[in-house]
């Protein structure tokens, strides 16, 4: 029997995410933590392997050093294997010519070959900066049942942020008639959520149809799922109503941290039946002595100050007198005491000094224009010193 | 380091805690919210620089077996040396063996494909932190033949331990595997040295002599016929010989002090669980407790240490407890000095107590 692999997943982890600046200055977007214990890319990679797909080939190009000793060898998802397994792909030099991945379409593109190795029946496009559960074999399941060339996953979006998406307009039978790439004025409510499903020989066929045309941006969505469409390809929408969010601002990370709250949050992380993995850190019990309302801690924290409302990741430590509040601490974040930390987002390693005030009350940061909405945002490995103040929906990357 | 090869009992001292020890060997008793007390060997001997370790078990070793797995998250999955599993009735022997010697003979095959010259052996039922590096630097400047690590602290009951006296130089003048006195003694921690191929000889030695006790049989001679010396351990040390002392040294947790001594270089491996963080709602009241990833806080925790995924409803009052994996706590229970064993139920309303001195203990997989 020949060795091969029904479905390949080409997760594509190489964009900057700008709109999460000092975030990403250092790092690729997928390998921002979240959840106190997470990075964004254990969703989809644990998707993956919770969806019985074990061959996952994750596209890197910006900043991609801990995103890549992050993904390691895949042990953590179960994605070590000698047949298959989690590969890393970068940007290479080739005989005739180097380059970077251009758009989407030139990225997978570029890893044919990889993909062909395991000669798959399909493939399976994903992005690296999404929040959510989905078994992907259900997808697939109606991919091959509506004998489709392309499944394109999607899910309804209120019609007044519907322009921000990919809209499919389709037939009452699921089957895609229009695709329209973030239009100005959207027919339908029906978003793209930048997960696809293609049979292998019609996805390796568009690619290069694609590289051929000088026109293209080699985006699937501005060139490729058109292109297919014009010529007449069977697509299909399919519908996930479950929970999903696409964390590329700083409003709409904090705000996805923020769901993770409460005993029946809009997004479980403790859910037996399927479990997000993850590059664990090998941390003591969270030592708690503070008050801590509705909030999530992980492992390794020593917590003696007031948490509410609040994310606090690995290893962070929060003084007696110290109080963080509708905010999230990446990890390895110190809080001297008497700090207040209000509506922020603070990056790992960083440390904020005695007394320091960062960020105003939620209700009165709100009102604030800014870039991030309100929320203040302090960058990687950042020290604030003592009696420091950044007020709020100021983004810092430089001690203060 | 001089190469070396750590052998580890995972079983040997296990009628001490009969309760924990029902459905696991001692190695495996869960310890300090998501550690088993054979992390504590088992990691010292990963940061000494130690990369094969034996594991002698005997009975009632799945859920050790189930702990370790390959090793891999003690970095021991290793195609040379590693980790590796020694079970009885592995090697010669017809009968389970019964004492430490015995056990040693069971591990003879191993100990002779070992390259390696110098061999760690240490228990599985205590607490420390011991560089075994130093201990070995301090073996081959006294040119000993045996080096026994002791702790000093106060002996208060007389039970299965060895105490010694030792000169100037650290070598042992008389050592007692019954002792009497009570005071600050030197307390041989079962952790000890040699050189393998000195090990080996004695083991045979033994076998021809029909020796089965290693305190009475070698260690009690030994002090006049060999090069007995004694190292000085210092810092935290528990041992676990009866419930009280388990209850106790998980309650040292909660002193800074001795958390960050043992925890804060974060070099005590163990296995990983993708549990998700720790969730407290509006209604917890949490002071002074060790709190561990998948728990669900919904009332009162005091001066406790919990395990994964354990589950507090609302309005119950928890002071002064161990609850291990998955425990879930009713709403409006009362619990105190209760250690409850993993997978327990206790039902909404329930009032539970124990004391200081005699915690009351719940089996795993109960229902109260």
């Amino acid at each position: 029997m020949l060795r091969k692999k029904e479905c390949v997943a080409m997760l594509l982890a190489g964009g900057q995410g700008s709109r999460l600046y000092a975030l990403t200055s250092n790092i690729a977007k997928p390998a921002v933590s979240f959840g106190a214990k997470y990075r964004i890319i254990d969703f989809p990679l644990s998707n993956c392997i919770n969806s019985g797909i074990d061959t996952v080939g994750v596209l890197t190009q910006y900043q991609p050093l801990i995103l890549n000793e992050y993904v390691g060898n895949g042990q953590p998802w179960d994605l070590d294997r000698t047949f298959g397994g989690v590969h890393i792909l970068s940007p290479y030099e080739a005989k005739q010519s180097t380059s970077w991945y251009k758009g989407t379409a030139n990225a997978i593109y570029q890893n044919i070959r990889f993909m062909k190795m395991y000669d798959p029946d399909y493939v399976l496009i994903l992005s690296g900066d999404h929040i959510y559960k989905m078994d992907y074999d259900k997808m697939l399941k109606a991919h091959k049942e509506a004998g489709a060339a392309c499944t394109i996953a999607c899910m309804e979006v209120p019609l007044k942020e519907a322009s921000r998406f990919g809209i499919l307009n389709t037939n009452p039978d699921g089957s895609i008639y229009e695709f329209e790439e973030k239009p100005a004025k959207p027919k339908s409510n029906l978003a793209s959520m930048g997960i696809y499903i293609f049979s292998a020989d019609k996805l390796f066929k568009y690619l290069e149809l694609d590289e051929k045309d000088p026109k293209s941006e080699n985006d699937f969505g501005k060139n490729v799922l058109p292109a297919m469409l014009n010529a007449g390809e069977k697509m299909f929408s399919y519908r996930f109503d479950g929970y999903w969010k696409d964390v590329g601002t700083i409003s709409s990370l904090l705000e996805a941290n923020m769901d993770l709250l409460g005993v029946t949050p809009k997004f479980d992380l403790d859910d037996q039946d399927f479990v997000i993995h993850s590059r664990s850190p090998l941390s003591p019990p969270a030592y708690v002595e503070g008050d801590v309302k509705n909030s999530i801690v992980a492992n390794g924290c020593d917590i003696e100050g007031d948490i509410i409302n609040s994310v606090i990741g690995t290893n962070c430590i929060v003084e007696a007198g110290a109080t963080v509040k509708d905010s999230v601490l990446m990890g390895n974040i110190t809080v001297k005491k008497g700090a207040m930390v209000n509506y922020s987002i603070i990056d790992e390693e960083v440390t904020i000094g005695e007394n320091a005030v960062i960020g105003a009350v939620k209700e009165e940061a709100c009102k604030v224009e800014s870039k991030t909405a309100g929320i203040t945002v302090l960058g990687r490995g950042i020290t604030v010193k003592k009696g420091g103040k950044v007020s709020a929906g100021e983004i810092v990357d430089k001690d203060v | 380091m001089a190469s070396t090869v750590g052998v580890i009992f995972s079983s040997i001292n296990d009628e001490n805690v009969p309760e924990l020890t029902r459905v696991r060997s001692m190695g495996s008793v869960p310890y300090g919210g998501r550690y088993r007390l054979i992390d504590f060997a088992l990691s010292n001997m990963v940061n000494s620089g130690i990369t094969t370790v034996g594991v002698i078990t005997k009975q009632n070793y799945q859920s050790l077996m189930d702990h370790l797995g390959t090793g891999k998250d003690w970095d021991l999955a290793r195609k040379e040396g590693g980790l590796i599993l020694l079970p009885p009735y592995s090697d010669e022997s017809e009968t389970l063996y019964k004492g430490r010697l015995e056990a040693l003979k069971g591990a003879t095959s191993f100990l002779k494909k070992c390259k390696q010259d110098y061999v760690v052996l240490s228990d599985s039922d205590s607490v420390y932190k011991l560089d075994y590096s130093d201990v070995i630097k301090f073996h081959e400047e006294k040119n000993a033949d045996i080096t026994l690590v002791y702790h000093e602290h106060q002996v208060s009951k007389s039970r299965y331990y060895v105490t010694f006296e030792t000169a100037n130089d650290g070598r042992i003048t008389d050592l007692c595997i019954n002792p009497i006195a009570k005071g600050v003694k030197k307390n041989y921690i079962n952790v000890m040295v040699a050189r393998t191929s000195f090990l080996l000889n004695l083991i045979q030695d033994a076998i021809q002599h029909g020796y089965n006790s290693f305190g009475r049989d070698i260690l009690v001679p030994g002090v006049k016929n060999m090069r007995l010396f004694g190292y000085k351990m210092n810092g935290y040390y528990a041992n676990i010989d009866s419930l009280v002392a388990y209850f106790n040294s998980n309650m040292d947790l909660l002193k800074k002090d001795i958390r960050y001594e043992v925890f804060g270089n974060r070099d005590v491996y163990t296995k990983v669980n993708d549990s998700a963080p720790a969730k407290f709602t509006d209604g917890a009241v949490v002071k002074n407790s060790l709190i561990s990833d998948g728990c669900l806080i919904e009332g009162t925790v005091e001066n406790c240490i919990l395990f994964r995924g354990v589950k507090i409803g609302k309005g119950a009052v928890v002071k002064n407890c161990i609850l291990m994996t998955d425990n879930y706590v009713g709403h409006d229970c009362n619990l105190s000095y209760v250690v409850s064993d993993k997978n327990t139920i206790i039902r909404d309303n329930r009032v539970l107590a124990g004391c200081e001195l005699q915690p009351y203990f719940i089996g795993k997989g109960s229902l109260i």
